[in-house]
């Protein structure tokens, strides 16, 4: 039976959290009926008021992401989820590394470098809007993405 | 017929009782009666009969595929099935007909399973309530039965479903409608956050979220790539087993499936819970959660107890984060799986033509939805080069810390978790879009994603009805691959609750009554 791998944790020397703070306990519990007051959760902002998101930093996340934030809703929706983010900051991760899969331990598989599927160029580019030949066919790159009227006063005016 | 098991059906088909052809006409016949519920957005007619018909002619000589040949089930728009359009319920890929088949849609089909179409959902599987998608908001079936009506206060006739009618959860709401509504007998859904499971407790079906790395993820549309599994549907605990050991093993083409083998097992008849220990997790008493699952989840405790069982109270420190963690991560992960969508090799493709960059911007500004284009800037914005360190990479720390509090607390000898799936029973469409989406998925998943923060296996099993009429469901979560252990404990459960059987007007009609669930006393 496989269980998740302690050996690695063991070795970071992982500093346990703070712990939240104390509540009144309540009466004892039984040992197996969920008792007490609700834990506490982070409510949604946290208490540190927040930067403000520079318009220029606004610009570059449009530019990146290649998705407009349409209207002060859009803004409004990233400067709270940074708040909500924040919470994070309250723990203390001191020691500890970083996960990227919980499948850490094991192997991912590698197969023979074989060619085993393919020539559907067909099926491929029968999903395509605007196709010549074996070719998907795109507009004109290395220009600049050009923000429309709208778009460039909106960001501008909300600094 | 169509109220029967998975199991029990397939045995009437292997004795003849009923065809698949019968059997793919009623439950088309049912989903057209039941399209006020808009759990499907494509329903694949003709090709469901004639996989149907095939599967007649492989039962008439006696070479059945297994016990799927013949079953109808549904299956989540966010897996690609070939030659059948794939829209995650979004304009980005309205019209977008796949080339291929997911795997575990292939091993379906494979087994003679009948494909009767695809499911609604959330956009892209982001949300909470299956209310977000371009083709509008699926509605939970027992906003129709008759044990809401009995005890909703009537206004006026009329008014009463139109205005009432409750939410099914998401994001796989359109699966889960269409399993509790009979139109099929299994359904996939996906489960990054508790998708599978949230739309489960709210519409009163077994709902199963797999050991990550379990179940291909090979087709599925991905959301979380650390984070997603397919998720299973069902009516039951055993038929979830049974659908449980058609998908899971190792996939070449998705390396992120573990190699280990595979063996599909049969739950005991009489399962025993008297060796095991059942952990309550304290932190799952949250903020909002409603007296009556609370004491639902006392109830469920005492039962454990009585039979026998270890149960103690357990603690998971870092649970008040993991919803935080979640949205960083998400975020990121969806900034990541989103650029594909640019308008040149599939999709939905604007007309702008100056530029790739403004094609590609207005194309992405015209596909998705507002819940989408804000979880994109979120996770670009997490994963800007100055925020790395700060957001991304502590999440990673932090959901170290989250899968460390599972691993100890099951290092301590617990064998599953017994927690509450949602915070309250499913409440209604109006007023649930009083909130935007993500705060609502941020209160609405913070039972369910602590669970694939760590990739554990975790089933919602319904549990009762609340005052309103509506289900109820507590959730079971399991160690890494001892779904066995976790199903197990789910049917012992299952069999002590009685939950009762949904008494929808439309299945009631579609149905000659053969096979009956018993109803015995409920628990509540």
């Amino acid at each position: 039976m496989r269980v998740l791998s302690l050996g690695r944790w063991l070795r970071a020397g992982r500093v346990p959290p703070r712990e939240p703070a104390s509540r009144p306990s309540g009466h004892r519990h039984s040992g197996h009926r969920p008792q007490g007051p609700p834990q506490e959760l982070p409510q949604g902002p946290s208490q540190v008021p927040p930067q403000k998101v520079s318009v220029e930093v606004l610009e570059h996340l449009e530019h990146l992401a290649l998705v407009d934030f349409r209207d002060s809703e859009g803004v409004e929706r990233l400067q709270k989820a940074i708040q909500f983010a924040d919470q994070l900051h309250e723990v203390n991760t001191d020691g500890v590394e970083p996960m990227d899969s919980v499948l850490e331990d094991r192997c991912l598989y590698l197969r023979e470098d074989d060619v085993t599927e393919g020539n559907c160029t067909k099926e491929l580019l029968e999903n395509a809007r605007e196709t010549v030949e074996e070719y998907f066919v795109a507009p004109p790159g290395n220009i600049p993405l050009v923000k429309l009227e709208g778009q460039k006063t909106f960001l501008q005016g909300s600094k | 017929m169509l109220r029967s098991s998975l199991r029990q059906v397939s045995a009437a088909l292997k004795e003849g009782r009923v065809t698949p052809t019968e059997l793919c006409q009623r439950c088309l016949a049912l989903i057209k009666s039941t399209k006020f519920l808009n759990a499907y957005i494509t329903v694949t007619e003709e090709t469901a009969l004639k996989q149907a018909e095939e599967s007649e002619k492989r039962r008439k000589r006696g070479q059945p595929l297994g016990i799927l040949d013949g079953i109808p089930i549904a299956v989540k728009d966010n897996f690609n099935t070939a030659g059948i359009e794939t829209t995650c319920a979004s304009n980005m890929l309205k019209g977008y007909i796949s080339p291929y088949n997911a795997t575990v849609v292939q091993k379906l089909l494979d087994q003679g399973a009948v494909l009767l179409g695809k499911t609604n959902l959330d956009e892209f599987a982001m949300g909470s309530g299956s209310t977000d998608g371009v083709f509008g908001p699926v509605r939970n079936p027992w906003s129709y039965s008759k044990q809401y009506k009995e005890k909703s206060v009537p206004k006026s006739h009329s008014e009463d479903e139109e205005y009432n009618w409750v939410i099914t959860g998401g994001s796989s709401g359109g699966s889960a409608a269409a399993v509790s509504s009979f139109t099929c007998f299994a359904a996939l859904g996906s489960d990054t956050g508790g998708s599978t499971r949230n739309p489960a407790a709210h519409c009163g079906v077994v709902g199963l979220k797999p050991t990550y790395g379990l179940i291909s993820r090979h087709g599925l549309i991905p959301l979380v790539n650390s984070m997603d599994v397919p998720g299973i549907l069902t009516r039951c605990v055993d038929d979830a087993a049974v659908l449980l050991g058609s998908l899971a093993g190792h996939d070449p083409k998705d390396s992120t499936t573990i190699q280990d083998d595979f063996k599909p097992f049969e739950l005991p008849d009489l399962p025993d819970v008297s060796k095991l220990s059942i952990g309550i997790p304290k932190e799952y008493h949250a903020p909002g959660l409603s007296s009556e699952i609370l004491s639902l989840w006392s109830k469920a405790a005492d039962l454990f107890k009585n039979a026998g069982a270890k149960v103690v109270e357990v603690s998971l420190p870092h649970t008040r984060y993991s919803i935080v963690c979640y949205h960083v991560l998400c975020t990121a992960e969806v900034a990541s799986n989103m650029a594909r969508f640019d308008g040149l090799e599939y999709g939905h493709r604007s007309d702008v033509k100056d530029s790739t960059e403004s094609m590609y911007a207005a194309t992405r500004r015209e596909g998705f939805n507002d819940v989408v284009r804000g979880r994109i800037l979120s996770g670009n914005y997490f994963l800007l080069k100055q925020n790395y360190e700060k957001y991304f990479v502590k999440a990673q720390k932090v959901r170290r810390l989250i899968a460390n509090d599972f691993g100890k607390v099951f290092g301590s000898g617990v064998d599953i978790l017994l927690t509450p799936t949602t915070l309250s029973d499913a409440v209604p469409y109006t007023e649930f879009i009083q909130e935007d989406n993500r705060t609502r998925s941020a209160q609405d998943d913070i039972l369910t994603q602590a669970a694939n923060m760590a990739g554990l296996p975790a089933i919602n099993v319904p549990t009762a009805l609340s005052e309103r009429g509506l289900p109820v469901g507590l959730q079971f979560i399991g160690r890494s691959f001892q779904e066995k252990q976790l199903l197990t404990v789910a049917k012992w459960f299952e069999k002590q609750v009685q939950f009762p059987v949904i008494q929808l007007e439309e299945a009631e009609r579609h149905d000659n009554g053969v096979f009956q669930h018993q109803k015995s006393a409920s628990f509540s």
